[in-house]
Parts: structure tokens; C-alpha cells; sequence
């Protein structure tokens, strides 16, 4: 009886599991004992109170409005929101800048294929925070004071205290006019598509955009022209007007985009000539065109296999956005180091942090595995 | 069709002259070559043409082109850090004794058993020679190791002591016990989620809150748990891909054989489950060895940390930008190695499979 039960691999797999969660629920007594110990010792209370007290201390950009007599809470809120604002750009410019890339290591230029080529080893084998850092030396370093600022194009000046642009300025009236030319570009696109049958598609496009490029341009011209560009103007030692980027968001922005656009132009890549050769050749023999192919029979395949690694590239950009600490932009981890060492509530502070994060992760494993199984092959 | 036949049948620079500017398309791509290449030749004189190699005083740099002067008067603090002049032979022969360790490794003909002890030996040898203390060695505190050895350290080491948890969670994922199934998930999955800037805050930050008040793990063995904890969650991953290649019959044929599941899993399971997953595993080691990088934001003195404080001698003019290129560089070297390496080896178990 003994015997069988000593024997029985069910019996014995379900002791070694009870076995395994009692002792993990004694080290986690024991580690919460510790901790209660060690914060009763340091006269450091626990608990969330301290989220609705004035935070008291400086943001140096926010996207969010915050003053410093803003809550803990709220403080978070500019860091959270920091953060999404910059993993939003990165991931917009990573991907144009991906798809570039990708487009030139596949092309058969010898020259740009090999450009391309050696960008991608070049940034993919050195640390994120090394580019980061050298973007921000770069920033601060480099570039000269507002008065001799680098002046690239019209109305863009690289200076030491950040980078100027012009800025678009909405007046009275703004909306209407967007919202006119939104009804407009609705109204050419119907339109176009009634044209007779033996316009060809590339006139019809053309034809259509420019009407309506025309049109827009008369709305804001008989709006009373609402909607221009600021253009930084030097006065004194300084830059007025337009739209300014600090050195710390440049550079990271920078720093950050052309990382991301390496791995994202080789996920890209990848995607692409794993689409079997075949497949080019099935629609060359079909007699379709080589664009007609590309849109309707590569992409379509290709993106299927994009999709699931570019999204893992996207997760781990918002989690890189994490390292502009070292830089001293005001994203979550920079603001929740800051109110660590105002408060001492470090257990609350970083289960904060970690919550956020632990939420963008999942949410995104979510919807990510939702469109896989939608876009998933359909085997009949 | 026929242009392209008549293009290839040409010889060579007529070839590259067709290519190059054989029609619009090419010729457009080829000037926007040519112009990203222009661009690049300010960087090529302020790299090299207008560098100071060697000046008598820290201020001979100012002005026009690199300072290249800098990094040869601050090698010894970004190779080393503050480790103490004197013994510094030691970190040096840390550094020597991980690449003969490397370079043995490298011979896929000499992995095994006996190789994982000639490491064990290996890096228990380079903590006696950094830390000192016994065999007439003075002791140094880790908080004056510093530079290269500790970059390499974190890596080797974070990597070696995440290898068989790795190997567990992984194991555990893909078995039939629920509840170690479960755990196995939630670990490596919260790991995943989060950021390991994150990661290095609770292991800076909490976890002495954790521990009983006189237990003290100094900075840099509470980061290297951090890694450790990270490079185990995505090792799992990867490992778990191999598992999952592996094809059931091997399991199935050792249970029928009445081989012991530890046995099977030992000499059966993982020897061809890590053989299908060595170039990921490559990877992982070149994520991991950029990610010691990342130490420095809670003030480990790694590399990266030695020269951003190299770079602020006021002595010297703003020479940031050589002390990063500079770390760049190292950083090149290694994760490119470990890159072409893992080729090296996909295309020689290629050959293998095929012939």
C-alpha cells in the first residue's frame, strides 16, 4: 500500500507542489516580517496617504499642466504621461526610420544596401544608455550658445539650451477651418472615384489631392488666415517664440528613435524575405504588376510575421524610456527616484512604478495576442 | 530581361557603373548614397584629421577636432576605476583570465560538463583576485572595483548564475504540474513586463527593506541579483523555444526506456533543446552585456560610470563625447564578436544538418 503510494507520480508531483508553495509562503512571512521590522526602525510609515500631500518639488517639462503644489498623485500622472509621450514619438519616428532602413538593406543598390547594413551593426551592438549618454554630450556640448546657434533650416536653430522650431499657431477660427477641409478631402475623394472610368488611378489621386490642397488654401485665406507658423526669434541672450525642445528630451528622442529604428528595420526586413520567393514569381506569372504584388501578395504575408516582433520592440521601447534617468528627462522613473528621496516611501513609490509598467506589459500581451489570432493563417 | 542578362555577361566596373546609375531609380539612390557619405566627412575630420593625439597640457585641446589625448590620460580610470594602482596587475590579469575563458569556450567541440567547472574555477579565481583579502592579496572593498573587470564581471556572471534557474523555469512552464506551471509563468512573465531600470531600483532600493536588518549585501552584489532575476526570465523564454522544438518522441522513447525524468531531462531533453537555440542564447548574452551598462543608474562603478566621470575633470574642455565613443567602442567590439560568433556557428550546424 505504502509502496504504490511512494510510487504513485500524481501523489508524489502534488506533495512536491504543496511542499513548494508552503515554502514560498514562509519566505514571503518572513521577507514581510523583515520589511515591517526595518521601516518601524527607520520611523518611515507605510501606506498611500502621502499621495494627496503637496508634492514640492519642480517638473522641468511636462506634457500635463503641473505646479509644484500639485499632489504626489499628480506628480505621477506628469511622469506617466511623460513617459507615454515619449514612447509615442520613438515609436513613430522608429518605425518610419525602420521601414527606410529595411527598404534600403533589400534594395539592390550596392552603396545604400551596405549603408544600411553597417548603420544597423553599428547601433545594435552598443548600449542604449551609451547612445543616449553620447546624444546628450552632443546636445550640451557641441552645439554653440543661442547667439551663434546652428541654424539647419528656416526657422530651425540647434543651440546648448535646446533645439527651437518654429511653432504652429491656431488662432480664431482654427477649427473651422480644419474641420471645413476635412469635409472637403471627404468630398474630392467621392468625387474622384465618379470620374469617367478611363482616367487612370495615378490622375485620379493627383487630381483629387490637388483640389483639395487648393480649396483648403482658399478656406484659410477667407477665414482671415488662422493658422501659422511662429518662427523662434534671438532676442537678448535668448530665443521668444516658436517651439522649444530641451537638450535632455532632444537627446533622448534622438538617442532613443535611432536604436529603435535599427532592430525595427530588421524585424521589417526579416518579415519581408521570409515571404517565400515563390510568391513573387506566382504573381509575376499571374501577370500582375510589380507594386500590384508587393501591396496585395507581399505585404499582406509579411506583416503577418512583422506584427508579433514588432510589437515586443514597441513594449521594450516604452520600457526603454526608462533610461532618460540617466539623462534627466522627467519620465516615471526619474520622478518616482525624486519623490523616494523627498519622502523615504520607497516600497509605495516603486510598486507604483512597477504597477505601470506591469499594466502597459499586459495590456499590450493582450490586444497583441487578439490580433494575432485574428490576422492568424486561416489553414482550410 | 535581356538588359540584365547582357548587364551581368559585362565585366565587373562596367557591371558596378550599371548598377550604380544603369537607370533613374539607381541614380537617384546612388547620389543619396554619395550625400549621406559628404555628410559624413565633417565626423571624419573632427575624428581624425583635427585630433589631438598627444598635447603637453589638458588646454592644448581646445578648438576643432577630437580629443583623443584625453582617453590615453584617463585609461586607467575608465579601464579600472578606483581599484588601487598597486594592485592593479590584478584586475588586469581579471581581465585576461576572461577571455582565455572566452576563447576556450568558443570550440563547440570542448562544451560539456568539464567546462562548466574549468568556469566555476575560473570566476572564483577573478573574485579572490579582485577582492583580495586571502593569499597575501590586500583586500579591496567592491566599492573601489571599478571599470572593465566589473562590466565583464556582471555579464559573466549574471548570465552563469541565471543559466539554471533559467533552465528550471523554463522546465517548469512546459511541464504537467499546474501549480509549478503557474508560478513559472507569473515569474518570467512579470520579469518580461517590466523595465529593468525597475528591476535595479527594488534590488537598490527595497531590497535591504526585505532582508533582516543585519544582513548587508553590498551595491554591487544587490544589481548583480537584479540581472541575474532579469537575464533568467528571457533565457527561459528562449530555452523554452528550444523545448518546444524538441520533438515529443524523445521524452516518450526515454520514459518507455524507464530512464528517470532528471536523467532524461539531463542527457536526453536539454543537450538538444540548447543545441536549437544557440544563436537566441547568443543574443540574450549581447542583450545581457549591454544591459551591464545599465548599472550606472544606481551608481555601480561599471565602465560606462568611470568614464562620465572621467569626462567631468574640469581640466579638461567638455571631452564627454571621446570618453562615451571610447566606451562605444569597447562595448562594439564585444557584442559584435559575440555576433559574428553565433554566425560562425548557425552556418557551421547548417553544413553539418545538410551534409
Amino acid at each position: 500500500m505504502l509502496r504504490t503510494l511512494w510510487y504513485s507520480s500524481r501523489l508524489r508531483g502534488w506533495t512536491a507542489q504543496i511542499a513548494l508553495l508552503g515554502g514560498l509562503a514562509c519566505l514571503l512571512w518572513w521577507i514581510g516580517g523583515n520589511t515591517i521590522d526595518n521601516l518601524a526602525e527607520r520611523g518611515i510609515r507605510t501606506g498611500f496617504g502621502f499621495l494627496t500631500r503637496p508634492a514640492r518639488f519642480p517638473i522641468s517639462e511636462t506634457v500635463v499642466a503641473y505646479t509644484p503644489s500639485d499632489s504626489f498623485l499628480w506628480a505621477y500622472v506628469v511622469g506617466v504621461a511623460n513617459t507615454i509621450w515619449l514612447s509615442v514619438i520613438t515609436i513613430g519616428l522608429a518605425t518610419a526610420g525602420g521601414l527606410a532602413l529595411a527598404l534600403a538593406r533589400l534594395s539592390a543598390h550596392p552603396m545604400l544596401s551596405r549603408l544600411a547594413a553597417a548603420y544597423v551593426t553599428v547601433f545594435r551592438n552598443i548600449p542604449l544608455i551609451v547612445q543616449l549618454l553620447f546624444c546628450y554630450g552632443v546636445a550640451t556640448s557641441v552645439f554653440p550658445a543661442p547667439r551663434l546657434a546652428l541654424n539647419p533650416l528656416p526657422g530651425v536653430f540647434l543651440s546648448l539650451r535646446g533645439v527651437y522650431a518654429p511653432a504652429l499657431t491656431l488662432g480664431q477660427g482654427a477649427g473651422w477651418v480644419f474641420a471645413l477641409s476635412a469635409l472637403l478631402a471627404a468630398a474630392f475623394a467621392l468625387t474622384a472615384r465618379r470620374w469617367p472610368a478611363n482616367v487612370p488611378t495615378a490622375w485620379r489621386v493627383t487630381g483629387a489631392s490637388g483640389l483639395w490642397v487648393l480649396a483648403s488654401i482658399v478656406v484659410w485665406w477667407l477665414a482671415g488666415r488662422p493658422i501659422g507658423l511662429e518662427s523662434p526669434v534671438l532676442t537678448g541672450l535668448n530665443f521668444r517664440g516658436g517651439s522649444y525642445l530641451s537638450p535632455e528630451f532632444t537627446a533622448i528622442i534622438i538617442g532613443l528613435s535611432l536604436y529603435t529604428a535599427a532592430f525595427a528595420g530588421e524585424i521589417i526586413r526579416g518579415g519581408i524575405e521570409a515571404v517565400g520567393k515563390g510568391q513573387w514569381e506566382g504573381g509575376r506569372a499571374l501577370g500582375l504588376t510589380e507594386r500590384q504584388i508587393m501591396f496585395k501578395v507581399i505585404l499582406p504575408q509579411a506583416l503577418r510575421i512583422i506584427v508579433p516582433p514588432m510589437t515586443s520592440q514597441y513594449l521594450s521601447t516604452v520600457k526603454n524610456t526608462t533610461l532618460a534617468v540617466a539623462v534627466g528627462y522627467p519620465e516615471l522613473g526619474l520622478i518616482v527616484n525624486t519623490v523616494i528621496n523627498q519622502t523615504g516611501q520607497a516600497l509605495e513609490s516603486i510598486m507604483i512604478m512597477l504597477g505601470v509598467f506591469l499594466t502597459i506589459s499586459l495590456s499590450v500581451s493582450l490586444l497583441m495576442n487578439w490580433f494575432n489570432a485574428r490576422i492568424a493563417l486561416v489553414e482550410r | 530581361m535581356t538588359r540584365s542578362k547582357s548587364i551581368t555577361s559585362a565585366a565587373f566596373p562596367l557591371r558596378l557603373v550599371a548598377r550604380l546609375w544603369g537607370d533613374r531609380m539607381s541614380a537617384v539612390l546612388t547620389l543619396v548614397s554619395i550625400a549621406i557619405l559628404v555628410a559624413l566627412v565633417p565626423v571624419f575630420e573632427w575624428a581624425i584629421l583635427d585630433a589631438h593625439w598627444a598635447v603637453a597640457a589638458p588646454a592644448d585641446c581646445r578648438g576643432g577636432g577630437a580629443c583623443w589625448a584625453f582617453i590615453a590620460a584617463k585609461l586607467r580610470l575608465i579601464l579600472f576605476g578606483l581599484y588601487p594602482p598597486e594592485a592593479q596587475w590584478r584586475a588586469i590579469l581579471v581581465i585576461a583570465l576572461i577571455l582565455a575563458l572566452v576563447l576556450l569556450t568558443l570550440s563547440p567541440r570542448l562544451w560539456g560538463g568539464r567546462l562548466m567547472l574549468v568556469w566555476s574555477a575560473g570566476i572564483a579565481v577573478m573574485l579572490v583576485l579582485m577582492g583580495g583579502g586571502i593569499f597575501g592579496l590586500s583586500p579591496v572593498p567592491t566599492s573601489k572595483w571599478g571599470g572593465l573587470p566589473v562590466t565583464l564581471l556582471l555579464a559573466v556572471l549574471s548570465l552563469g548564475l541565471a543559466f539554471p534557474f533559467a533552465v528550471i523555469l523554463a522546465l517548469g512552464r512546459r511541464g504537467s504540474l499546474p501549480v509549478v506551471r503557474g508560478l513559472s509563468i507569473f515569474l518570467i512573465e512579470i520579469v518580461r513586463g517590466l523595465p529593468l531600470v525597475g528591476l535595479l531600483f527594488v534590488a537598490a532600493i527595497l531590497l535591504p527593506l526585505f532582508l533582516p536588518a543585519d544582513w548587508t549585501i553590498d551595491k554591487l552584489g544587490r544589481t548583480l541579483a537584479a540581472l541575474t532575476v532579469f537575464a533568467a526570465a528571457y533565457l527561459a523564454e528562449v530555452i523554452r523555444g528550444g523545448l518546444q522544438g524538441l520533438p515529443p518522441g524523445q521524452v516518450e522513447a526515454a520514459q518507455a526506456l524507464g530512464i528517470p525524468y532528471w536523467k532524461a531531462v539531463w542527457h536526453i531533453v536539454l543537450p538538444q533543446a540548447i543545441q536549437k537555440v544557440i544563436p537566441p542564447l547568443t543574443n540574450t548574452a549581447i542583450v545581457m552585456v549591454k544591459n551591464t551598462s545599465l548599472v550606472l543608474i544606481v551608481g555601480v562603478f561599471d565602465m560606462l560610470s568611470a568614464a562620465r566621470s572621467a569626462a567631468t575633470d574640469p581640466a579638461w574642455p567638455a571631452p564627454s563625447i571621446e570618453a562615451y565613443l571610447f566606451v562605444a567602442g569597447i562595448y562594439f567590439i564585444i557584442c559584435f564578436g559575440i555576433a559574428r560568433y553565433s554566425r560562425h556557428l548557425e552556418t557551421g550546424i547548417k553544413s553539418r544538418s545538410q551534409s
